[in-house]
């Protein structure tokens, strides 16, 4: 695996995820020679370039065709390959649902479905091309694992770790370029294991994707105002991890879900799902973006403009301690 | 090939078929599985490399029965080759069983994949052709589609990416019955130009009578040419071998009571062997 250290991570950072996830398959192919990487026509704004050249028997353009790209993946799984099958959010995720709930959810194929620029990451291409509800139609799925990797190194670990674990996962990627970066230093990352990245004693952040970086500055901002917090990586969306859900239940005053998707579907829901069998638990603010097809702008303005930045995060959850708002998405 | 020996199979394979859909009491894809008789008894029976008794056998030929609905005509030649028992084959649509009105996969049983919503089978075919390409295996993909089922926009996809693979391993079958859920195709949706389609998308095709074993025999031996995938568009009567049944679209899913059962015998224990 290439080495995480903090001048690999800031260079990672300024490529972006979609580069990173690129490196990271080209990195792959070294240790596993049964990989197959698929791209329904967007290998270049995938990253997977140089993979396609340096692996021309490896790589498989289905055409603009996601549906399909999801079925050959299933046919290659099903012969002994490691495919993982690429594509822009919402393509792979509702233009191809059918076929990821057929061939990975009820055969249980070993497909990696990579789900690029997630999010709002897409900035002036619009809401065609936001990946906004994938989790709530990918986590319905069952059979599937669910992951939104944090920063570019942990984009290294989940194509590892989803490589090395047998089963369909489901790969969420947001940010753009100028990734934030969360890991500068090599890590233990599991599958299903949540990360404490701080502890605190009032309030529990938890994030997955682009959000785990804007809930640390959010918590570094709550702290100045004497609000002690908790930030969690809950990388895997699904299964969730229950035990670390418990403890934010059980050591702080209010929770918080922090993710770039919809208020419904996504972490936020998951969580008061799992939330819902607590009579104890403390509340529940869920922070992501609207139930709308929204403005088109760039993407940090965008992040800010939904308040799913440190500030904004920040705010709103200052404002539910206050009892001023209940909730200022869901409002 | 020995013909008889086929038409026995497919008999055989008629047979099991009306005895399946009387005994589960229940509606059953009964039309849709009689027009493929010919096709599977043919490949069961005299084209397929097969082991019952190792169904994981790495060289074996596979076979993905795209048009879901077609399980009578798929348990029954999986069970005169051995790997489902006549035993087995009685829980048939029972409650829990493993053995529903959609192939659900099971290796034991030689059944490749899970299918039932249609326009799947040929992309896994394609990713299962491409595998055996780049694993430099030696077997051939058998996936069987039905007319009605090319509306759905997929199969056209994969069609796309097999000729642009070559895919020369993969054989498509359609079984050209002429009706649909809600009737004829050409009132639906029509493909009467079905192989021109095929062909200008770049496949290898051949037409034959879908019921005469001869025919479908000499046209999946064909299947040879290099660089292309093939396709046998093999024309079918809906219904074939039961009289009353035979283009009768209300047995497109229908339950076989026993009036009908007992003519449905009748008819079938006047012949020695099935098809022309």
């Amino acid at each position: 695996m290439l080495d995480i250290n903090p001048s690999s991570v800031r260079q990672w950072s300024r490529l972006g995820s979609r580069a990173m996830f690129g490196q990271s398959i080209l990195a792959l192919a070294e240790n596993l020679s049964n990989l197959m990487v698929l791209s329904a026509d967007l290998g270049k704004s995938s990253g997977l370039d140089r993979f396609a050249a340096a692996y021309p028997e490896q790589f498989i353009n289905t055409g603009i065709a996601e549906q399909n790209m999801i079925g050959v993946a299933a046919g290659l799984a099903k012969e002994g390959f490691v495919p993982f099958a690429t594509s822009f959010a919402p393509f792979i995720a509702m233009r191809a649902c059918e076929q990821i709930r057929m061939n990975m959810g009820y055969m249980q194929m070993n497909v990696k479905a990579v789900a690029i620029g997630s999010g709002l990451a897409m900035g002036f291409l619009g809401n065609s091309h936001y990946g906004t509800e994938d989790l709530a139609v990918i986590r319905s799925i069952p059979n599937l694992t669910v992951i939104a990797p944090a920063d570019c190194a942990e984009i290294l670990k989940v194509v590892y770790a989803a490589a090395a674990h047998e089963g369909p996962v489901y790969i969420r990627l947001t940010g753009s370029i100028n990734t934030p970066i969360v890991y500068s230093a090599d890590y233990d990352f599991s599958i299903g294991q949540a990360i404490q990245l701080r502890t605190g004693t009032d309030v529990s952040i938890i994030a997955h994707g682009s959000m785990v970086h804007e809930a640390l500055l959010a918590a570094k901002l709550l702290e100045e105002k004497n609000v002690s917090v908790s930030v969690w990586n809950m990388h895997t969306v699904k299964p969730l991890d229950g035990n670390a859900l418990e403890q934010c239940y059980s050591h702080s005053k209010l929770v918080v879900t922090v993710e770039e998707h919809s208020v419904i579907g996504g972490l936020g829901s998951a969580v008061a799902e799992h939330r819902s069998l607590y009579a104890a638990a403390p509340p529940l603010l869920r922070l992501g973006l609207p139930d709308q097809y929204g403005v088109t702008a760039d993407y940090r303005y965008l992040l800010e403009y939904y308040g799913l930045v440190g500030s904004g995060i920040g705010s709103a959850v200052l404002s539910f301690l206050d009892g001023s708002k209940t909730n200022t998405v869901l409002s | 090939m020995d013909a008889q020996k086929i038409r026995a199979f497919a008999l055989r394979m008629r047979r099991m078929i009306i005895e399946m859909s009387h005994q589960c009491n229940m509606s059953a894809h009964l039309g849709g599985g009689l027009s493929m008789v010919e096709i599977n008894a043919i490949l069961f029976g005299a084209i397929m490399r097969l082991d019952p008794k190792n169904p994981r056998w790495t060289d074996r030929d596979r076979y993905i029965l795209s048009k879901g609905h077609g399980v009578l005509g798929y348990f029954s030649a999986l069970h005169a080759v051995g790997f489902i028992s006549a035993e087995k084959l009685k829980t048939f649509l029972q409650n829990e069983s493993d053995l529903i009105a959609h192939p659900v996969m099971n290796m034991e049983f030689g059944i490749e994949s899970s299918n039932g919503s249609l326009g799947h089978g040929l992309s896994m075919a394609v990713g299962v052709a491409l595998a055996a390409k780049r694993h430099r295996q030696a077997y051939h993909i058998y996936v069987l589609l039905g007319d009605g089922e090319c509306n759905e926009g997929a199969v056209w996809e994969a069609m796309m990416l097999a000729a642009q693979y070559q895919l020369d391993n993969l054989t498509a079958i359609v079984d050209m019955n002429g009706y649909q859920s809600d009737g004829k195709t050409e009132r639906v949706i029509n493909l009467k130009n079905m192989a021109d389609r095929w062909r200008q998308f770049g496949w290898h095709v051949q037409e034959v009578d879908g019921h005469d074993i001869d025919n479908l025999y000499q046209a999946f031996c064909s299947c040879t040419l290099a660089d292309q995938p093939h396709v046998v568009i093999a024309r079918t009567v809906k219904g074939k071998g039961i009289s009353f049944m035979e283009n009768n679209n209300d047995w497109h899913h229908a339950r076989l009571t026993k009036n009908w059962y007992e003519q449905a015998v009748m008819e079938l224990d006047g012949k020695t062997s099935c098809s022309t």
